[in-house]
């Protein structure tokens, strides 16, 4: 059951810094969500209002409203421990847990939770979920080895096997691929169109192709100007925003003139 | 700009000058000294030093130093004029934090060799299975006081790390403002606090509620919990600290809640470098004395109730032996050293199971 998610006029605080202002859009369920913008505009800053994960940072906070089924995340009586349930959070680098098996990385969403679970639906899930990440094959043999002994790009697929064995409503996905040479890319973009099926999917990419390959809609972020907070410029459908897009400054960052 | 890699493994010692007068292609080779340059200086140097002193000329100090100098100046000047100033230099730094470190190293190693030689005179079994108990010149041992610092130090530690390590969690985990700088001052504060006040504390805070007369070995560990807290909770803050915030939004990501994420990710993570901490902690507060000997006391017998009367210890019965001697002093001065020497052992041990702690539980790659 994929999720719509309705963002308006938030603006997103470090403490006193504004760093994005003003952003209103709504994400499709079932459809891939593309952000791109250049570095600093506040693309992950925004990924991580999403699922409450930007409170973690100690200061910052969020003013306007992101709702999701009829419920605002950021009301009063909201628990982030269920939004995180159901939005689920693949990050920039890598961060496998050191001291766990790879085995027991795919399941952490299930054991560090303490829920109860037969082996054998264990076994599977890992299975299910590695296979998902493009990974299966390459490490079904050493599954109880420690997953920081992996490579950055393997590394990368345990964490999106991870997010994906939680089972989340919601993905969202911080430059996955920046690790990852292109076959492992191109298993991850596929594991995308797979997965938009039945859920809802964000990604922020920093990789023009990528973004027009698996997105549906594309949302432009960028900074008014240097010292300005950053901000949504336009999002349209993705074959909108890479052929005609409607503000001069997403077709000069799409075409290369600047960023 | 003309630089010199050099072949060898060298550090760069400073900054070489750009010479750009010559065009000529840097030269990436220079000349070197013999392979055994360095120990065949120090061979020289330590010959000519202990001729010097066998003819009487000098004493043995002197002779050491001025064999050390004329090393570093002998090996300076050589390579000097074979290999170039950086070089030079290079080797004249590695003689000087050398020297310094044998120079560290000497009360280290006088120390240990005085407590190993006359500590031997009586390190046999009697020593570890009888206590003092009717003994009035030879023989007689240390049951009563090893089992009384064993008993003590691990009551102090019951004590000491839970509340050391839940300090620690909520200083780096939780504590934000005002209550968190509180802590963190008074925690440095306790880190300075004298022992023998430590023990006062535990005398004072007892004889409120069991009267003036008051020694217990549950004393003894108040007070030596006492000093250990600040080290616990420092050891186990940096610890923490070194913990990665990736894991813990990891975690977070995947609606784990914070305590399950402390409990499950942060501390084993971290477990390797809070469990040596600990156990240093330990070997830092074992061989405390003073504490022990206003809060606990000495008695010659088995006592291993820590909550009924005085107890013996190690540190505070290698003080007594020597403090008050018997007739001839030479039975009580060899127990004397004979304690100090289990002690010294005894930390040994610990730091060598504080560094098998650390490799054990650390986090592994293979
Ligand atoms: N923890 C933080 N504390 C304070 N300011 C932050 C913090 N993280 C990010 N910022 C600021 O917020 C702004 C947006 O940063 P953000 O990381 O969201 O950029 P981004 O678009 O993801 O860039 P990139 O493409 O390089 O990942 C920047 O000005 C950055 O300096
Ligand atoms: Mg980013």
């Amino acid at each position: 059951m994929a999720k719509r998610i309705e963002v308006n006029g938030l603006d997103i605080y470090y403490g006193n810094f504004l760093a994005v202002q003003g952003v209103s859009m709504t994400i499709q369920p079932q459809s891939v969500t593309a952000l791109i913008g250049p570095s600093g505009c506040g693309k992950s800053t925004f990924l991580r209002t999403l699922n409450r994960m930007h409170e973690l940072v100690p200061g910052a906070r969020v003013e306007g409203k992101v709702v999701m089924d009829d419920q605002d995340l950021y009301g009063a009586d909201v628990d982030p421990v269920n939004v995180r349930r159901q939005i689920g959070m693949v990050f920039q680098r890598p961060n496998p847990f050191p001291t766990m098996s790879i085995y027991d990385n795919v399941v952490a969403g299930v054991k560090l939770n303490s829920k109860r679970m037969k082996k054998a639906d264990m076994d599977a899930l890992v299975e299910r979920s590695l296979r998902a990440a493009n990974l299966w094959d390459e490490v079904k043999d050493r599954l109880s080895k420690p997953g920081s002994g992996l490579s950055g790009g393997q590394q990368q697929r345990l964490c999106i096997a991870r997010a994906v064995a939680v089972q989340p409503e919601v993905l969202l996905m911080d430059e996955p691929c920046s690790a990852l040479d292109p076959i492992s890319t191109m298993a991850i973009e596929d594991l995308m169109m797979q997965l938009k099926s039945e859920y809802t999917i964000v990604i922020v990419t920093h990789n023009m192709q990528q973004a027009a390959r698996v997105s549906d809609t594309t949302g432009f972020f960028n900074l008014k100007a240097v010292g300005e907070p950053g901000g949504l410029v336009e999002v349209d459908a993705t074959d909108k925003i890479f052929s005609n897009p409607s503000v001069q400054a997403t077709e000069d960052y799409i075409s290369g003139r600047f960023g | 700009m003309s630089t010199t890699p050099t072949t060898s493994e060298s550090r760069e010692a400073g900054p070489v000058g750009p010479d750009k007068a010559d065009l000529q292609p840097a030269r990436l080779t220079h000349g070197s000294l013999p392979r055994r340059a360095a120990p065949g200086v120090l061979l020289a140097a330590a010959v000519l030093g202990a001729a010097l002193w066998l003819l009487g000329v000098f004493g043995p100090v002197a002779a050491t130093l001025l064999a050390a100098a004329l090393y570093t100046a002998g090996l300076y000047l050589w390579s000097r004029s074979v290999e170039g100033a950086r070089k030079a230099f290079d080797r004249f730094v590695t003689a000087m934090v050398t020297s310094a470190f044998l120079l560290a190293l000497l009360p280290l190693v006088s120390v240990l060799f005085t407590v190993f030689d006359r500590g031997f005179e009586r390190f046999d079994a009697e020593f570890f299975t009888y206590s003092m108990r009717n003994v009035v010149g030879e023989g007689g041992g240390v049951h009563h006081a090893l089992f009384g610092t064993l008993i003590i130090t691990g009551l102090a530690t019951l004590i000491a790390v839970p509340i050391g390590m839940l300090t620690a969690i909520y200083l780096v985990e939780y504590g934000r403002g005002r209550l968190a700088r509180y802590i963190t001052f008074f925690v440095d504060v306790m880190t300075g606090i004298p022992s023998i006040v430590a023990g006062l504390f535990a005398v004072a805070l007892f004889q409120l509620f069991l009267g003036p007369a008051a020694r217990m070995g549950v004393m003894g560990a108040v007070a030596l919990s006492v000093l250990m807290i600040p080290i616990v909770v420092r050891s186990t803050e940096e610890m923490l600290k070194l913990v990665p915030n990736e894991l813990r939004e990891a975690s977070f990501a995947l609606a784990v809640p914070k305590w399950r994420t402390i409990m499950k990710v942060v501390l084993p993570t971290a477990a390797a470098g809070i469990g040596s901490g600990v156990t240093l902690a330990i070997a830092r507060v074992i061989g405390e004395t003073a504490p022990l000997l206003v809060a606990v006391g000495m008695t010659t017998s088995d006592n291993f109730n820590p909550f009924d009367g005085r107890m013996a210890t190690l540190s505070v019965f290698s003080y007594t032996q020597y403090a008050s001697p018997g007739v001839p002093p030479v039975f009580s001065l060899d127990r004397a050293w004979a304690a100090a020497l289990t002690l010294i052992l005894i930390v040994m041990v610990l730091n060598l199971l504080a560094r098998l702690i650390a490799r054990f539980f650390a986090p592994k790659t293979r």
